[in-house]
């Protein structure tokens, strides 16, 4: 059984103007042990997507119409408050985009996180002294120095870096089954993001937690993941392991990303892709990446495409590739 | 693909009826918000149209009928009459544009001149200009609103003129202060020193560039006050510092009402839900406009 | 003075401190360099570095605490206040952040209005068809002229504050991490723009970026700071070729490529260590010791001298002789 399996989800919101149809049918999966990257563009709908998966977006506006989103089996859209409750706790976590925003500012550290453990091992009836050990553990594991001091200080007494890490540290100390990371070192430093992804990638490989990586670039998902998926205007439109995808990029989209990105090489930069995002109250019809597609035929103004089946697990959804 | 000169000369109206669509759209998505628009707008009606809504136009002036004094609600005088025969519900109409004509006053100049020291003060941070603005506010908060008011008003002639500016006085620093943050916050902003360094003057800068982004705080606060201002004119009323008799004034007919509760509690009774009723009114006013205005982030 | 050695912007010595409770913040501490007409000169580092410190002394946005900065032969170290208005003209800045360097309160058209406004370079009624041309420029849409930006996408905001540079039609611009808040295929677009920009208008660019591979593609020189200092400038190829300061390879060895062909460019892997200082806390001696892989004893109590190498290839480092002095 999949550990993570989205299944042809819609998902849309309610805005002036009417409404915005942003998840499309997307279909994701990984099993217990994965590292997954996504790859997309701003406004593709990645974070829609992990927000669905936690079910945490804001009901009005967002409207769930169809799909289904099954952990471990079962669906997490019909599942009642506490079952979800149990599910944040103990089983998936969610490292935001910038850690500032994350952390409450008015709690230390060591409120925040021992709050975090708590929520997640209420089953283990831990007393206060073995939740705070496992806070300074925790902090230790993410290579932070000094960490009973650090469990005193405010957010704002402490830099970029090592409030991510202490994001980190908060989802990991969790044990939770599933981590998801949404561009996680978006905010952070060039160097800085390297340690902090390096010691990302070392703890989820220790602790065998299976992840998610949400990120805009795609040298990080070259280094950090096994397996990737591209979405594009809430659509997956193409899924292979990660030297696969690199090596032979099948998509147009995927291949015009790859094509943007500036190479060491110094060969100038590719174009990028012509027009802009759609506009989610009016997509296009059929393929919604048709209008910028230079291998645009006459079936995808008018079908939406599937997944085709490439090979050795790579699929994309292209009717270039339709057999 | 129009040219330029096309879509510039799409008309201004057109531009502001979107808008107008626009806000509406969020306003509306409170309905507290549109009760609140609907109460202010009946109340701004009956005020404006008094003499032609009002059964008994003349009794908001010197009029007296001892006959039908003091007399409980019924058919003819829906909220009764007081002691000297004046038909309240009529008295009500007028108290409201008082009212409101106070509200406007006060907050028409207080709320300019506090927004314009308070733009002036945050954008001048840490010169002498904020020094001296700031503690001259300071000053005027420091001293209990209603006893600055009591002492303007006692040293004035009590009248609706002189009320007024004795609420005016201690509300200006509240607009200052408000605007104050917000401006120093924006100081440092990419966008003011892009206009700085392009070279825009000061006023462009305070007026132009900062002040739209206080819209929100300053409409909503306005609209509270009106509720405030109202409250705090029924209050001096209350204490004969503001209409005198027989002006129908709000707070006046509560006072002149309170000696005779309970039996004849028409007289102060309605005078009283009529206050709360404008006030209430202009609070979830306030709440929908500043939902309105909040600016959207991507 | 006379244009004569093509010279457009010359450094000597800079140095910007601000004196704050903690201390005195050293954060550009003698900085030199020149930049050629039509010549992209690429400044990286990391936050604290003092990158943005220069390009916002150049603006004008702070006066230089001391040594001299000429443009065009003209001494500029004075705030944006003192200048004259040619000069505001002819250096222009567009900002890191396309939301927060447009007022989100005002219509694109007053944005673009607003240098012409100032500067009366256009009389009034000609000025609408120059917000337009402007737009054409960049290729923005003239729909857009009534919309506001957070209606407007982030790629298209950026646009914006690069037609707002171009206004006065300036001949210097700064580019201050003018894509790193953008998607890739964006970023490209904007890229590609402002090289044919360049070549259309005859600009000269100051290019500020931590992106490394996009420095590759962008610049013509490049320049390495870290606390305050340059570490080491080479024109590009020479840069990314024959790195030479242990802060460069250190950079170079950690940027996330998509290729094999890539990854054999790179030096080899230099793991860092350890945080940045603050700028506050600069160490004695050479202020990247604590963190270099190759320290000598010398390091931790001399500041090394810029060395010149070869051809236009500047190094700040103990390991070359001559910095010792």
């Amino acid at each position: 059984m999949r550990l993570l399996d989205i299944q042809n989800l819609e998902v849309g919101f309610d805005v002036y103007g009417g409404y915005l149809r942003v998840l499309n049918g997307v279909d994701f999966s990984m099993d217990e042990g994965e590292k997954v990257g996504l790859v997309g563009e701003t406004g593709c709908g990645k974070t829609t997507t992990a927000k669905s998966v936690l079910n945490i977006l804001p009901v009005p506006p967002a409207r769930t119409t169809g799909g289904r989103i099954m952990f471990k089996g079962e669906d997490i859209l019909t599942m009642k408050k506490n079952e979800i409750r149990r599910v944040h706790a103990q089983e998936i976590s969610m490292i935001f985009q910038d850690p500032t925003a994350a952390l409450n500012p008015v709690f230390t550290i060591g409120d925040q996180l021992m709050t975090a453990i708590r929520y997640s091992c209420f089953d283990e009836d831990l007393s206060r002294r073995e939740v705070r050990d496992r806070a300074v553990q925790a902090l230790r594991e993410v290579r932070l120095p000094d960490a009973e001091r650090i469990l005193k200080n405010y957010p704002v007494q402490l830099s970029g870096g090592m409030r991510q890490r202490i994001c980190i540290a908060m989802a990991l100390a969790t044990r939770s089954t599933l981590l998801i990371a949404d561009e996680p070192t978006t905010s952070l430093d060039v160097t800085i993001q390297d340690q902090v992804l390096r010691l990302l990638g070392t703890l989820i490989r220790e602790k065998d937690t299976s992840a998610i990586l949400i990120t805009h670039s795609l040298g990080l998902v070259r280094e950090w993941t096994e397996r990737v998926y591209v979405m594009y205007a809430g659509v997956m439109v193409e899924t292979a392991g990660t030297q696969e995808l690199f090596n032979n990029p099948l998509h147009p989209y995927t291949q015009g990303l790859m094509a943007a990105v500036p190479k060491l090489t110094g060969e100038g930069i590719a174009p990028g892709i012509e027009g802009r995002i759609p506009d989610y109250l009016n997509p296009p019809t059929g393929c919604r990446f048709h209008p910028r597609c230079p291998h645009v035929m006459d079936v995808c103004r008018k079908e939406k495409p599937s997944q085709f089946d490439c090979g050795e697990g790579h699929k994309t959804a292209c009717f270039l590739y339709r057999e | 693909m129009h040219t330029a000169a096309q879509v510039a000369s799409r008309s201004l109206g057109s531009r502001i009826w979107e808008r107008v669509k626009r806000g509406w759209y969020t306003f509306s998505k409170n309905p507290l918000s549109i009760v609140g628009g609907f109460i202010v707008v009946v109340v701004f009606l009956l005020a404006v149209l008094a003499p032609y809504v009002s059964p008994y136009p003349e009794h908001a002036g010197n009029f007296v009928d001892f006959e039908t004094a003091s007399a409980p609600p019924s058919r003819a005088h829906l909220f009764g009459t007081d002691v000297f025969g004046r038909d309240i519900l009529t008295r009500v109409f007028f108290g409201f544009r008082l009212s409101l004509i106070m509200g406007v006053v006060v907050i028409g100049l207080t709320a300019p001149v506090g927004v314009t020291l308070g733009l002036i003060a945050g954008y001048k941070k840490n010169t002498w200009v904020e020094t001296l603005i700031m503690r001259i506010t300071d000053i005027f908060v420091a001293v209990p609103p209603l006893i600055l008011a009591l002492s303007v008003a006692a040293i004035l002639k009590p009248n609706i003129f002189n009320s007024m500016m004795a609420v005016s006085l201690m509300w200006w620093p509240w607009y200052c202060r408000m605007v104050y943050g917000i401006a120093s916050s924006l100081k440092n902003e990419f966008y003011i020193q892009s206009a700085e360094v392009t070279g825009a003057s000061t006023a462009h800068i305070l007026f132009r560039e900062i002040f739209p982004n206080c819209y929100g705080p300053i409409f909503t606060k306005v609209s509270l006050d009106m509720g405030w201002v109202i409250l705090l004119a029924s209050a001096l009323s209350f204490v004969g510092l503001g209409a005198q008799p027989p002006t129908p004034d709000l707070g006046t007919m509560v006072a002149d009402g309170g000696k005779y509760m309970p039996d004849q509690w028409w007289i102060a009774v309605f005078p009283a839900i009529a206050i709360m009723f404008v006030v209430f009114g202009f609070n979830i006013l306030g709440d929908g406009i500043r939902d309105m205005l909040e600016v959207e982030k991507t | 003075m006379s244009f004569m050695n093509d010279v457009i912007l010359s450094a000597q010595d800079l140095k910007k401190h601000f004196h704050t409770r903690q201390g005195v913040v050293r954060a550009a501490d003698g900085v030199s360099f020149t930049i050629r007409e039509r010549e992209t000169l690429g400044l990286v580092g990391e936050s604290g570095s003092g990158k943005s410190t220069v390009a916002y002394t150049i603006m004008g946005i702070y006066p230089a605490t001391s040594g001299t900065l000429l443009f065009k032969g003209d001494d500029i170290g004075s705030a944006s206040k003192k200048r004259s208005k040619p000069l505001k003209r002819d250096i222009q800045i567009v900002f890191q952040d396309p939301g927060s360097s447009l007022n989100p309160r005002r219509t694109i058209r007053q944005i673009l209005e607003l240098p012409l406004n100032v500067h009366k370079t256009v009389p009034k009624r000609d000025r609408l068809e120059r917000v337009a041309k402007l737009m054409e420029m960049v290729e923005l849409p003239f729909d857009y002229m009534y919309k506001a930006p957070p209606a407007i996408g982030g790629g298209e905001r950026q646009m914006v504050a690069i037609a707002r540079a171009l206004a006065t039609d300036p001949s210097f611009i700064v580019l201050d991490e003018p894509t790193s808040a953008l998607d890739v295929s964006v970023q490209a677009k904007i890229i590609n723009k402002l090289m044919e920009l360049q070549r259309e208008l005859g600009l000269t660019y100051l290019f500020i970026t931590h992106d490394l591979s996009l420095m590759r593609n962008m610049a013509s020189r490049v320049a390495i700071m870290y606390l305050g200092k340059i570490c080491e400038i080479a024109p590009t190829a020479e840069f990314f070729s024959n790195p030479l300061h242990p802060y460069t390879q250190m950079l170079l060895s950690s940027i996330p490529v998509v290729s094999e062909q890539e990854e054999e460019l790179k030096p080899k892997k230099i793991v860092s260590a350890g945080e940045i200082p603050s700028p506050v806390d600069i160490p004695p001696g050479c202020s990247f010791h604590l963190r270099c892989p190759r320290k000598m004893d010398i390091c931790t109590r001399v500041d090394p001298r810029i060395v010149t190498l070869s051809e236009g290839h500047e190094v700040r480092c103990h390991l070359f002789p001559g910095a010792s002095g």
